[in-house]
């Protein structure tokens, strides 16, 4: 009996929930609205069978409950009644089958004037390439891969020179053409969604997949990786920004050609010596830094590593929250350097500094902390953490263990990384959560401080 | 010499003597049955409590640091892989199977009983070496149950080294346990019904534990391949699922193989899974339903045919789940029309249980009330997979919680809803003794309502376009606060569903010594288990004499009949008319 009206309520809550639901679809900004209307017209068949049927089942459990001396009616079969079923079924199967059937095979046939673009996807970030102006992407193949290129293009292909390389998570796209992005990976499966445009596809390594539709919202839209790909799975985030052709063609036309990369001049570490002499007073003139200054040591980091953090604080990425006190004091030193020249000549100089060492101030259990590290760092900063280009992951062992205790209450407190384009920032404030503790903190410590 | 059937051998039975023989090396399929079971329930705990910790994650990212990245893809794997294959798949096949299928086919044991014993132990090694990669250097795979290259064996993936070896040697174990049983079942089932005992008298529990047998013996050996080529590119360096990858910043030594080559075998053996599951579901709750309305199946042939229909087409529909793999797409067309062709034959059973209640004589016990509540999840379950199925709706909704919500509603809780119904209704046979019915109905109430207020929300988590398989959602623009909070409560009711399950076993442990005492059939079934001389049926289950079968197994509230059930070893023609089809047959 309670069953019953158990199931009634079960049914007509389900239904309430469905229509007072504030979590439903994204609004739309793609083409794909006969996706929405696919699924629109699926919740009208399936609803009714749901309800239909459940309150059926509701009603036979009252109607026909125990009652004493009331005998079942024995009927084994009932063919007409069966076929019948089965014919309704069968129909509305195909009143749903149909129309998807439909819109897929407009999916798998992108219109011939779809402008292409490259999505490449890697652990745990992405990256893009848009043809140059022949139209035409250059060939490219993993063995290419290396830290001046790492898009893997194909040097000898004259395709590819032109061909515009973001290597950033945001991209462009103008509003209102049809485009077609065609996928790639580097190393293991990943997924390209943008849930306002309702379509996804994998990327797989050794094959380029692909899919297609026309932004018709202007606005900026987060890119998820929706295929596990790793421990660091739920941070490969990125943004797409739909814009009119005009600002499109303005951001594409600032972002570096592979030839215009590959022409680019060294950067001059003799250049970045010249302007040390600020940063010595409190890094050390090796950039061994003073902790009595709050100045982390600087020798032995990457020099992409340095650049980019440069040109944070240059841009209030970092630097600029309230509670980030020495990152504050660091900002106005970054602006000091005026040219984006100035930025690469200084990291060059740093990252030829001689490395030094850095005294232990944070002791720990290195024995736990390794197993933390390994099993939530070394994806990223290597087993050995010395980092990687791959990665943009930077050294971490045996640096200045103090600041890093730092970083890592700051990367907790969102007072570091929660910058919307800290693109890597925001990582670690999700890794960083990895040590629950200060404790466990300065076990990690511990451990890398061993492996220097 | 003369052909003797099976079923008229007279077998020499091997009588245990000793408490080792009689409960640890036994052969006797009720003993196996239970050893299979308990092992199952146990090695399911520990998927219950991962789940659990994986739910505060997700409720709770901020208040509960009790697992960090790593130690959740690990759970998310080990809990996905636990239930499906070593909870799901060795209880309704190795607890259930073992346990049915010789009493309701009315032989004395198995065809094999030291397979059937070797089967067991088999799989227990199988459970230790899974359970043996929690306590290795890296721990377990993380690489989520589905076990896709090349981050499987990559570094970026938990237990990339040895959590995943242990992870393939144990499922390899695994299934040749699984193959040593499932000929068992297949061969018992096929060769040695009792007497009178033809395939369409078969009880639907035989059927679909039948069907959903043959199904993993075509289905597993594509894992078991995949398992082994996997292993191949892991330790010796092949590259049978790896093309040419970067890892940290190095290329690997691997080169043309492929990652959609596994997902195809895998999913060989993953979607025929889901009804390996389904299949034996399907039939012990039509017999739970039957037994408790007073009234036949509605429609048994077309039950039966539907077993097989399912079990068959569930080979031609694997890659439904690839529609977003990057597979060629063109297959989008052939695979989508046959998944939404097996709802038909489903959709028909779901009717058939809803329509054996119509005009029935409904008696509300625990059984029956998780037999309703699995009708009531399945059919909700059933109609959110014809959203996935249908190609292009899976564009939007693949890998969110929809997917999620969709196969926890339709192979986790419905599957779970029936195991509970068929404990609760097989308890007595077992042990001899009833379960304690207010407890029971208690545990129904919490578990049916408490995993519908877990899953019905997740899939509008899904709509939204929340992805599964993350950590922490982090910051969107897109995903409002509201849903953190939605979350949150998703997270309570887990923990609620997770509590109330004590009730079950408190109730299992009590009822072994302070149940009612049961009698040899305490629910008036009329299928040959319940018409054992003793209860729990001794070694070798039926005394002297063999059963002979002389009607279906439904002769519930016959007309002019004095009782209202009709045992099948019951002779005589009680005013039953054949037209059904179910003929006396000719001796």
């Amino acid at each position: 009996m309670a069953i019953a009206v158990a199931l009634v309520l079960l049914v007509v809550g389900s239904v309430i929930f469905h229509l007072i639901s504030p979590w439903w679809f994204t609004d739309i900004a793609s083409n794909w609205g006969s996706i929405d209307f696919t699924i629109n017209l699926t919740f009208w068949v399936t609803g009714a069978v749901f309800i239909s049927v459940n309150l059926f089942m509701a009603y036979c459990v009252y109607r026909f409950r125990h009652k004493e001396g009331h005998k079942a009616v024995y009927e084994p079969e009932n063919s007409k009644l069966e076929v019948g079923l089965s014919a309704i079924t069968a129909l509305g199967v195909v009143a749903m089958l149909a129309p998807g059937l439909f819109v897929w095979a407009q999916f798998v046939s992108p219109p011939d004037e779809a402008a292409e673009y490259e999505v490449v996807g890697q652990q745990w970030q992405w990256s893009f390439r848009y043809p140059g102006r022949d139209g035409q992407l250059g060939t490219v193949d993993t063995r290419f891969i290396s830290e001046s290129n790492p898009f893997g293009i194909n040097p000898e292909d004259p395709n590819g020179r032109d061909d515009v390389l973001v290597k950033d998570p945001e991209m462009y796209l103008p509003v209102g053409k049809p485009v077609k992005a065609l996928l790639r990976s580097k190393d293991v499966l990943h997924n390209y969604t943008v849930p306002q445009f309702r379509v996804k596809m994998d990327m797989v390594p050794g094959m380029v997949t692909y899919l297609w539709f026309t932004p018709t919202e202007t606005g900026s839209y987060d890119i998820l990786c929706e295929e596990l790909c790793g421990i660091g799975h739920h941070v490969m985030r990125g943004r797409i920004v739909v814009a009119e052709q005009a600002e499109y063609d303005n951001w594409l036309a600032s972002q570096p050609t592979f030839a215009q990369l590959n022409a680019r001049a060294s950067a001059s570490a003799a250049s970045g010596q010249q302007q040390f002499a600020v940063c010595a007073s409190c890094h050390g003139q090796q950039g061994e830094g003073n902790p009595a200054m709050n100045a982390p040591r600087l020798n032995g980091l990457q020099p992409w590593y340095v650049e980019r953090q440069l040109k944070y604080y240059q841009t209030g990425v970092r630097g600029a929250h309230p509670d980030d006190q020495y990152g504050r004091q660091m900002a106005p030193m970054a602006a000091m350097l005026s040219s984006d020249d100035a930025v690469r000549n200084m990291a060059a100089y740093i990252s030829q500094l001689p490395v030094t060492d850095s005294p232990d101030t944070i002791s720990g259990d290195a024995r736990r902390g390794m197993s933390i590290y390994r099993a939530n760092c070394a994806a990223c900063h290597g087993a050995d953490g010395s980092g990687s280009w791959a990665t943009d992951a930077p050294h971490i062992a045996g640096m200045s263990d103090w600041y890093i205790a730092n970083q890592l209450r700051n990367f907790k407190a969102q007072v570091r990384g929660a910058h919307a384009d800290d693109d890597y920032g925001e990582q670690m404030v999700s890794f960083a959560t990895a040590m629950k503790n200060d404790e466990q903190m300065n076990d990690v410590i511990a451990y890398l401080n061993s492996l220097q | 010499m003369a052909y003797v059937p099976i079923a008229d051998q007279d077998h020499e039975l091997h009588d245990p003597h000793s408490f080792v023989t009689k409960y640890i090396w036994s052969q006797d399929h009720k003993v196996i049955a239970i050893q299979y079971g308990g092992t199952a329930i146990f090695v399911g705990l520990v998927a219950l409590v991962l789940s659990a910790l994986m739910r505060l994650q997700l409720g709770f990212p901020d208040t509960f640091s009790l697992i960090d990245p790593s130690a959740y893809y690990q759970a998310v794997t080990m809990h996905g892989m636990i239930m499906v294959v070593y909870l799901l798949t060795a209880l309704f096949l190795g607890g259930f199977g073992n346990y049915l299928i010789p009493l309701m086919c009315g032989t004395r044991d198995m065809v094999f009983p030291f397979l059937n014993m070797l089967s067991f132990w088999v799989y227990l090694l199988s459970v230790l070496i899974l359970l043996s990669s929690f306590f290795v250097t890296g721990g377990p795979t993380g690489a989520g149950w589905t076990l896709y290259p090349p981050q499987t064996i990559t570094p970026g993936t938990p237990g990339h080294d040895t959590g995943i070896l242990l992870m393939l040697i144990s499922l390899g174990v695994f299934i040749i346990a699984f193959t040593m049983g499932g000929l068992n079942y297949v061969t018992t089932v096929l060769q040695a019904r009792a007497r009178g005992l033809t395939m369409m008298r078969l009880p639907l529990s035989v059927w679909g534990i039948l069907v959903a047998t043959i199904l993993g013996l075509f289905a597993f050996p594509a894992l078991l391949v995949s398992a082994i080529m996997m292993t191949f590119d892991l330790t010796l360096g092949t590259s049978f699922f790896m093309p040419a990858i970067m890892a940290a910043g190095d290329q690997l030594d691997y080169n043309g193989g492929s990652p959609i080559l596994f997902q195809h075998l895998f999913w060989f053996f993953g979607h025929p899974e889901v009804y390996i599951v389904a299949l034996p579901a399907f039939g012990l709750v039509s017999d739970v339903l039957s037994t408790h309305a007073r009234k036949n199946i509605f429609g048994y042939r077309m039950m039966v045919w539907a077993i097989i229909a399912i079990g068959g087409l569930s080979f031609i529909v694997w890659a439904h789940h690839m529609y977003v793999s990057g597979m060629n797409p063109y297959f989008g067309f052939f695979f989508a029309t046959t998944t939404l062709i097996i709802a038909v034959p489903t959709a028909m059973k779901v009717y058939n249980w809803v329509l054996t209640l119509w005009e029935g004589d409904i008696r509300l016990n625990t059984p029956m009330l998780f037999a309703i509540g699995f009708v009531f999840t399945f059919v909700h379950g059933g109609l959110t997979g014809l959203f996935l199925g249908n190609v292009v709706i899976d564009l939007p909704l693949s890998d969110t919680y929809f997917v999620v919500a969709h196969f926890h509603m339709v192979m986790g809780v419905s599957p779970v809803l029936v195991l509970f119904a068929s404990l609760y209704h097989w308890y007595p046979k077992v042990t001899g003794r009833m379960m304690n019915e207010t407890l029971g109905k208690l545990h129904f109430w919490c578990t049916f309502l408490g995993t519908y207020a877990i899953y019905l929300p997740m899939h509008y988590l899904g709509f939204l376009g929340v992805p599964r398989r993350y950590y922490a959602l982090g910051s969107t623009d897109f995903i409002p606060e509201s849903a953190q909070a939605l979350n949150a409560n998703i997270t309570i009711a887990a923990i609620f569903v997770g509590v109330a399950q004590i009730l079950f076993f408190i109730n299992v442990f009590w009822s072994l010594r302070h149940g009612k005492p049961a009698g040899n059939n305490p629910w008036g079934a009329t299928t040959l288990e319940w018409q054992t001389p003793d209860t729990p049926p001794k070694h070798g289950n039926w005394g002297p004499e063999l059963p002979v079968v002389h009607r279906w197994a439904y002769d519930y509230s016959v007309p002019g009949y004095p009782q209202d059930f009709i045992p099948q070893n019951v002779a005589g023609d009680f005013g039953v008319s054949d037209d059904h089809g179910h003929a006396e047959p000719k001796a």
